[in-house]
This record gives C-alpha cells, sequence and structure tokens, in this order.
C-alpha cells in the first residue's frame, strides 16, 4: 500500500500524511491529508465568501423578494376578503329580493282568492235569482193551469147534469112512452147524483 | 482514486487570493456559495415576479415557503419575533438549496463544512445574544434563571442553563454538518461498491445490484435529510430567537 507518488507528496508534510499515506486514502494534491472540513487553512476563505453570499441573499431577500411576496400575499388577502364581503352583501341583497316576492306572491294569492270568492258569490247570487225567477214564472204558470182545469171541470160536470137529464127523460120516454117533465128529471138527476 | 469517499470535501482554489498572509482564495466552496445564491434568488425572484392573483405553481412554491417560516417563527417566538424573519427564512433557504445542490453529483456540498454551519450558528446566537442584551439589557440575564425555582438549587440551575446556551451554537452547527458529511459519505462508499463490484465481472455486477439499491434508497433519503436538516435549522433558530424577544422563559 505504500504509493510512491502518495508518499513523495506527503514527505514534503512528513508529521500528518504519515499515518494517512499507510491506508492509501490520501490523494494526490489533497491538503496534506487533513480531513477536509477540518482543515483551517481555508476557513478563512469559506468564512470571507459565506459572509459575502450570505450578506447579500440576506439583503436581496430582505429588499426585495420578501416584501414583494408579503405584498402579494396581503393583496390576495384583502381581495378575498373583499369578495366575500361583497358576496355576502349580494347575498343580503338576494334574500330580500327573495322575500319580497314571497311576500308580493301572497299578496297576489290572497287577491286571487278574493277575487275567485266574488265570482263564486256573484255567480251564486245570479243563479239564485234566475231559479227564484223561473220557479215564480212556473208557479204562475201552474195557477193558470189549475184554474183553467178548474174551469173547464166546472164546465164539464155542468155538461154532465143536463147530458144525464137528457139521457135519463130519452130513456124514460123510451121505456114509458111518457113525457116526463123536464123539472122531475132533473130532481131525479140531482138526487142520485148526490 | 475516483472512489475516495473524502474527495467530495476537498477545498480547491480556484483563484487564489492572499491577504495579508491570510488565504482568501475564490474556491469551488465559494463558487457553489455564489451558485446556492444565486439559485434561490432567481427563483424567488422569477416565480414570484407576476404577483398573480391567483398564483403559478413556482409561485405557490414560494409563498408556501414563505408562509410555512412566517407560521413557525410566530408560533415559536410571537409577533415580535418577525423581525427576524428574513434572517431566519434567508438561513432557512440557504441551508435547504446549498443541501439539494449538494445531491447533485460533483457539486460541491456546501453546507458540509463545518466552519459554514458554525458561522451560521453563530450568526443565529450572536443576533439572540446582541438583541437581546440591546432589547432587555441586564435582564436578558434572567435567561438563565427560570422562574418559580427554590433559591437553594439556583446556582445548579443558572450552571446548567449557562452549559446548555453555550453548547446551541456547537450543537446546531455539528447536527446539520455531520448530517450532510454522514449523508454524502454513506452515498459515495455505496456508489463506490457498485463500481468496483461490477470490475468483477458477471458475479461482481449480479452482487453490485443491492448497493445500487442502497445508493438509489439513500438518495431519496437524503433528499428528505436535505429539507428536513434546514427545517430542524430554521426551527431551532426560532426558538433561540424567541429566548431573545422573551427571555423571562
Amino acid at each position: 500500500m505504500f504509493v510512491a507518488p502518495a508518499f513523495a507528496q506527503d514527505a514534503a508534510q512528513p508529521a500528518i500524511g504519515e499515518t494517512h499515506s499507510e491506508t492509501g486514502i490520501v490523494e494526490e494534491g489533497a491538503h496534506g491529508g487533513i480531513f477536509p472540513p477540518f482543515d483551517s487553512s481555508t476557513y478563512a476563505s469559506q468564512v470571507l465568501w459565506l459572509a459575502i453570499t450570505f450578506g447579500l441573499f440576506y439583503l436581496f431577500l430582505k429588499r426585495v423578494v420578501l416584501p414583494r411576496i408579503g405584498g402579494t400575499l396581503e393583496v390576495r388577502h384583502d381581495r378575498i376578503a373583499s369578495d366575500l364581503d361583497q358576496a355576502s352583501r349580494l347575498k343580503e341583497e338576494a334574500d330580500a329580493a327573495v322575500a319580497a316576492y314571497e311576500q308580493e306572491l301572497a299578496e297576489a294569492r290572497r287577491k286571487s282568492a278574493a277575487i275567485a270568492q266574488e265570482a263564486r258569490d256573484n255567480a251564486k247570487a245570479q243563479a239564485e235569482a234566475d231559479r227564484r225567477a223561473i220557479t215564480e214564472t212556473l208557479d204562475a204558470k201552474l195557477g193558470e193551469a189549475e184554474t183553467r182545469i178548474e174551469e173547464i171541470k166546472r164546465i164539464a160536470l155542468a155538461d154532465v147534469d143536463n147530458i144525464a137529464e137528457e139521457t135519463a127523460a130519452e130513456i124514460v120516454q123510451q121505456l114509458t112512452g111518457n113525457d116526463v117533465s123536464k123539472a122531475t128529471v132533473t130532481a131525479a138527476v140531482k138526487a142520485v147524483s148526490q | 482514486m475516483a472512489t475516495d469517499p473524502i474527495h467530495q470535501f476537498q477545498i480547491a482554489k480556484w483563484i487564489p487570493i492572499e491577504v495579508g498572509g491570510v488565504d482568501l482564495s475564490f474556491t469551488n466552496a465559494s463558487a457553489f456559495m455564489v451558485a446556492t445564491v444565486a439559485a434561490a434568488s432567481a427563483f424567488l425572484f422569477l416565480s414570484t415576479s407576476n404577483r398573480g392573483l391567483v398564483p403559478s405553481r413556482a409561485q405557490s412554491v414560494a409563498e408556501m415557503a414563505y408562509e410555512f417560516i412566517a407560521s413557525m417563527l410566530r408560533d415559536s417566538a410571537g409577533n415580535h419575533g418577525m423581525k427576524f424573519f428574513p434572517l431566519v427564512f434567508s438561513l432557512f433557504m440557504f441551508v435547504f438549496v446549498a443541501n439539494l445542490l449538494g445531491l447533485v453529483p460533483y457539486f460541491f456540498t456546501v453546507t458540509s463544512q463545518i466552519i459554514v454551519t458554525f458561522a451560521l450558528a453563530m450568526l443565529v446566537i450572536g443576533t439572540v445574544i446582541v438583541y437581546g442584551f440591546m432589547k432587555h439589557g441586564l435582564g436578558f440575564l434572567k435567561l438563565f434563571v427560570p422562574s418559580g425555582v427554590p433559591a437553594v438549587v439556583v446556582p445548579l440551575v443558572v450552571a446548567i442553563e449557562i452549559v446548555s446556551f453555550l453548547s446551541r451554537p456547537i450543537s446546531l452547527s455539528v447536527r446539520l454538518f455531520a448530517n450532510m458529511l454522514a449523508g454524502h459519505i454513506t452515498l459515495k462508499v455505496f456508489a463506490g461498491f457498485v463500481t468496483s463490484l461490477s470490475a468483477l465481472g458477471a458475479v461482481g455486477v449480479a452482487g453490485s445490484i443491492l448497493p445500487l439499491i442502497m445508493t438509489v434508497a439513500i438518495t431519496g433519503l437524503e433528499f428528505l435529510v436535505a429539507f428536513l436538516q434546514a427545517y430542524v435549522f430554521a426551527v431551532l433558530t426560532c426558538m433561540y430567537l424567541n429566548d431573545a424577544v422573551h427571555p423571562g422563559h
């Protein structure tokens, strides 16, 4: 494991290089075999460049990037809040419109019910009046007809007496060959018919 | 030595810079810090450029990250803690994007360097201490004296609190560093098995199927870890910042 070039390299820095060259780990041109993160000769340069780069990074973020992101987030936040406000306002308006609509609908319904009721009442009253008029007419006609029937009956009955007297007189004459006085016949018929 | 699992953590100087004997070279680590910052900034900048009221997919990802971190910070540190929001958000995005970039093959993982994670942790703890004393003066020290503790045990509790406070930057940095380091080494070792086994002929190719499956599975796991560690880093940052805002428990 004794590598010639490595040994030659380490010979320049004897104390530390010796042990490492035996394990064969140290590469040519390495910093004398010190584990690199513990090589303090690089510390000054690393700290300096870290300070420069991180310092610039910090300033850049603080001045430019973070205000920008923060601003964007704030604008979005405000926008969302205002949108929500507007949405709730619109919702309230819509609710009010719905309430007004409901109210008008109820009003209209009530009105229509009233109109329908009135029409129904009117129609009923009209029908009642018509019915009454017709009934009266019919009653009048009925009375008239009854009177006429009474009249006809009376005439007819009067005729019946005459016919009965004549017939009786005729029958008596035919049977007996005698004339019967009219008064006798009338009395007889009357007696029978009563 | 392409299979050396440590090789991926090597720092390579791209543009050597030396000031007063201190090496400040622009290295591959620096390049990937720049790449991390550029990628994160570009994504956040471009995805939010429309400022759409209805977000596009990329925009909603950016907004999700924003609200995720914001609610995390608000939950643990309250509304007073929101002044640290840019800090927590940049920490989270930086760690998260650095972790993700590190998962791309041949890419350097910025957060696998202890000095980077330690520097970030010190930034957090430093902010806590500086802000704590600025805002509350010596009252900030109440942080170490929890209320409702019997006087006898106060010295003991204070000692424990101080130790736990001092160990915070260490635990914060080592957690992230160790997770990224271990994950990448594991990944590399299993992937190395695949190449070295398949060099052994037909039997080796058959035997390399298992480590190949493991490599795929660990890659999936590493994506989870990349997010989880960034999240944990941000959550702990929020909790430590809460101490700065409300030291009295």
